[in-house]
């Protein structure tokens, strides 16, 4: 096994230690060891990345000295790789972009706990990317519930109390359900690891015993994971956390880690449960649906916010519901079209938070249409990366989420009855994407009559992150291809 | 300019100045007095002020009531179709536990098979477990904590038991006992049931039992909020170093300094020892910081 092949381990391991690390120093260091640690990483699973470009392959790596069905393990090849490389990407500038929020936002005695939380969020997003575990799976859930809890609660003011209880709430009933499902999957198979699990399930399903068991396994699965991610209808919770918490914070969450489960259930309908299983049990029929209802209502949500950050995260119920069609329609393609929305939203979504900051920062910290009205005049680097971000998740060709619209209506082709629901969802939600982005532009973008223009000076990180994410939103547009083709390559050799 | 204007009007639309919503009261009570006829949204506006927010909370507790009555019984129907309790041809009586029961103890040098399993075979997922009680200790950091001008000595005082002999004289005589207990617990994770997890929560419990007894005075010079964060980070750290390296060696087929000894003596089996001896520090001090931050918003 060649060394890089330890860069996943190395990745988890360290943010891990920068957590425990930064409970010992003074907010300023903290912040510098996390953006330390965060490049490492971002270096480790970008190397990783190249050389499982250039030679695709999976790796299966031994947590310890027990092999598969004794000991943990994790296993990972080009897909995982990517996965792992945006996640530090987006963490990353998403930190250096909202630096001077943290330091407003939160309290003074809070802030390093805010890294801490921060650095043991990316250690659990990794675990949940490259583990080959249920039961690791489990524990890094736990830890990422704990931890998304915390960054929203940061920010420490009766809203966001109010809105971490609520998430809080939500996120263990979707813990509870994963867990019943853990314990259901062991009962039924005795075995913890996704290869040796996924061998005892094809074993069971072919001899036809503990249907029922398994039905409800995938059923829980499901339902915990769309609880987790905001799926409609279990979405009630997301508009409230990510419109209240400070930026950086609604960036990371819905950039990540409501990604983070999504990844975890496509691992576990293909790697553990088997595509061809999952879709004669009828489990994606009703994520489909659910997909389709969150593609409207989230978009209807966000017409009628007056609130900037809330109407972004309702737009991010939507892009959950694409991302959710994509595996709903129970084909490689979908799920192919799927991993390549969940870069697209992690990309975009992030640069859409931290302009929508820069923006309210630039009109005395409020939110709502009335004040942001001019804003892009007070602060134009903000409104062109909001412009550009709006413009992707609407899905105008050259920007990122072009490729994925289109992907995904690819995969509904040849879907029967499915094809024509997907197809005329994704219209329809697209005109009203349309009409909610294009709004914001306009208010945006309009003067106050007789307003004299008060320039709003951006820290030099800020700019810096902005141009990056710009940089990074337009080149994914205009070369989608390489992406999928590793996305491709990946999914073929998670199973 | 044409343009300008289609756009400003456009704005203003989008702006809500022209909308949909219900009209505010005013407004309505004044639209109510000059035409007769209502409107359906108005009477929907209406009947929602008057009875329509108490129907649809009886509603909505309803269809609470069903819908957890509907997953309770679909669970307990599933439960039904499981494997029967015990029986040997389960399916979790496979190669996976015969392994951890017959070559455990060869493999590990753990008597306590459960020890074995959670910090030798499946160490990963423990280091997982005990960065919970870390995260969740320092979410309630966060939560609870007041600023450096918390509390004052007197008011601190508040917290003190009145003066309880019943309680004091049955401290006195169990919290010795108690720690003793736990360090034994924790000691012999790897000999007897027990371990790092138990065995902490024990000694957490005869800490907050002392704490309650005696006062936050007694307890002070020996846990202070500086000392909780040096043992819990020295505890983790160890924990990160030691089992990284063993992970490190085990994925690259390294050798490994790390042996299990005679199995049944208490230093053996070799990391396990160390190990249980971090985790039952971090239980201790999460358990006790839960309890001061929960009281007193200070440790």
């Amino acid at each position: 096994m060649p060394f890089i092949a330890n860069f996943p381990f190395f990745c988890i391991l360290i943010t891990m230690f920068g957590g425990i690390l930064t409970s010992m120093v003074n907010n300023k260091w903290a912040f510098r060891i996390n953006t330390v640690i965060i490049t490492a990483t971002l270096v480790l699973n970008g190397t990783l990345l190249m050389f499982l470009i250039k030679d695709p392959q999976y790796f299966t790596y031994m947590m310890g000295h027990y092999p598969a069905p004794w000991g943990n393990e994790i296993r990972f090849g080009p897909l995982e790789a990517l996965m792992g490389t945006v996640f530090s990407f987006v963490t990353l500038f998403s930190l250096i972009s909202g630096k001077t929020e943290i330091f407003e936002d939160v309290k003074t005695k809070n802030i390093h706990y805010f890294y801490i939380m921060i650095n043991l969020l990316l250690s659990s997003l990794f675990a949940l990317v490259y583990t080959n575990d249920l039961f690791t799976a489990y524990v890094f859930v736990e830890i990422n519930t704990i931890a998304a809890c915390a960054i929203v609660m940061a920010k420490e003011n009766g809203k966001t109390l109010a809105a971490t209880m609520r998430y809080l709430i939500m996120s263990l009933l979707g813990s509870g359900l994963f867990l019943l499902s853990i314990v259901l999957v062991y009962g039924i198979t005795g075995q913890l690891l996704m290869v040796p699990a996924h061998e005892a399930i094809v074993k069971l399903f072919q001899t036809g015993s503990y249907q029922v068991p398994l039905t409800v396994v995938l059923g829980l699965v499901c339902v915990a994971m769309a609880i987790k991610s905001a799926l409609f209808p279990f979405h009630t919770w997301l508009s409230h956390a990510h419109g209240s918490a400070t930026t950086a914070s609604s960036a990371i969450l819905s950039g990540l880690v409501l990604k983070g489960y999504i990844i975890m259930l496509i691992k576990i309908i293909v790697r553990v449960v088997g595509l061809d299983i999952v879709v004669q049990l009828k489990a994606v029929n009703i994520l489909f649906v659910m997909a389709v209802l969150a593609m409207i209502v989230g978009s209807v949500k966000a017409i009628q916010e007056n609130h900037i950050k809330r109407m972004i995260a309702f737009s991010s119920v939507a892009q959950m519901g694409y991302i959710y069609l994509g595996i709903g329609l129970g084909n490689m393609a979908g799920l192919i079209a799927a991993c390549f929305h969940i870069i697209v939203h992690a990309i975009t979504k992030p640069m859409l938070f931290s302009s929508a900051g820069g923006l309210a920062s630039a009109s005395h910290h409020k939110k709502d249409w009335g004040h942001l009205r001019g804003a892009a005049y007070r602060n134009p680097l903000a409104a062109v990366a909001f412009l550009i971000g709006s413009l992707s998740m609407i899905g105008i060709p050259f920007f990122a989420g072009f490729g994925a619209k289109y992907y995904l209506s690819m995969a509904a082709m040849d879907m029967g009855a499915k094809m024509w629901v997907a197809l005329f969802a994704l219209a329809v939600s697209t005109v009203l994407n349309a009409l909610y982005y294009i709004r914001a532009i306009a208010v945006i973008f309009s003067k106050n009559e007789g307003e004299i223009i008060e320039k709003h000076k951006n820290s030099a990180s800020y700019a810096f992150a902005m141009v990056i994410f710009i940089i990074v939103n337009v080149a994914l547009g205009l070369f989608y291809q390489p992406v999928m083709d590793v996305i491709t390559i990946g999914m073929g050799l998670l199973i | 300019m044409k343009n300008n204007r289609f756009v400003s009007a456009l704005v203003r639309f989008m702006d809500g100045e022209v909308s949909f919503e219900p009209k505010a009261k005013e407004e309505e009570i004044r639209r109510e007095s000059t035409h007769k006829e209502k409107t359906v949204a108005e009477r929907y506006y209406k009947w929602y002020e008057k009875s329509g927010y108490q129907t649809f909370k009886s509603a909505y507790i309803v269809a609470a009531v069903l819908i957890a009555s509907i997953i309770i019984g679909a669970l307990l129907l599933t439960v039904s179709y499981l494997p029967p309790y015990g029986e040997y041809a389960n399916p979790v009586n496979n190669e996976v536990t015969e392994r951890y029961i017959e070559k455990g103890m060869e493999e590990t040098g753990a008597v306590n098979i459960v020890a074995g399993v959670i910090l030798d075979y499946r160490a990963f997922d423990t280091f997982g477990e005990s960065c919970v009680l870390f995260v969740a200790s320092c979410s309630v950091m966060m939560l609870m904590k007041k600023g450096k001008k918390g509390k004052t000595e007197e008011m601190l005082e508040n917290y003190n038991p009145k003066r309880d002999p019943v309680l004091k004289s049955l401290a006195k005589v169990l919290v010795p006992f108690n720690l003793m207990l736990g360090i034994y617990v924790v000691l012999n994770g790897h000999l007897s049931p027990g371990g790092g997890f138990s065995g902490g929560a024990i000694m957490g419990a005869s800490l907050i039992l002392f704490s309650s007894a005696f006062g936050y005075r007694k307890v002070r010079p020996i846990l202070t909020e500086k000392v909780i964060k040096i043992v819990t980070f020295v505890s983790l750290t160890f924990y990160a170093v030691a089992k990284g390296y063993s992970f490190f060696t085990g994925a690259n087929h390294l050798h490994s300094i790390i042996n299990p000894g005679t199995p049944g003596r208490i230093i053996s089996a070799g990391l396990i020892l160390p190990l249980n001896i971090a985790v039952g520090f971090v239980v201790t001090m999460t358990m006790y910081s839960f309890y001061a931050l929960f009281t007193k918003e200070e440790i």
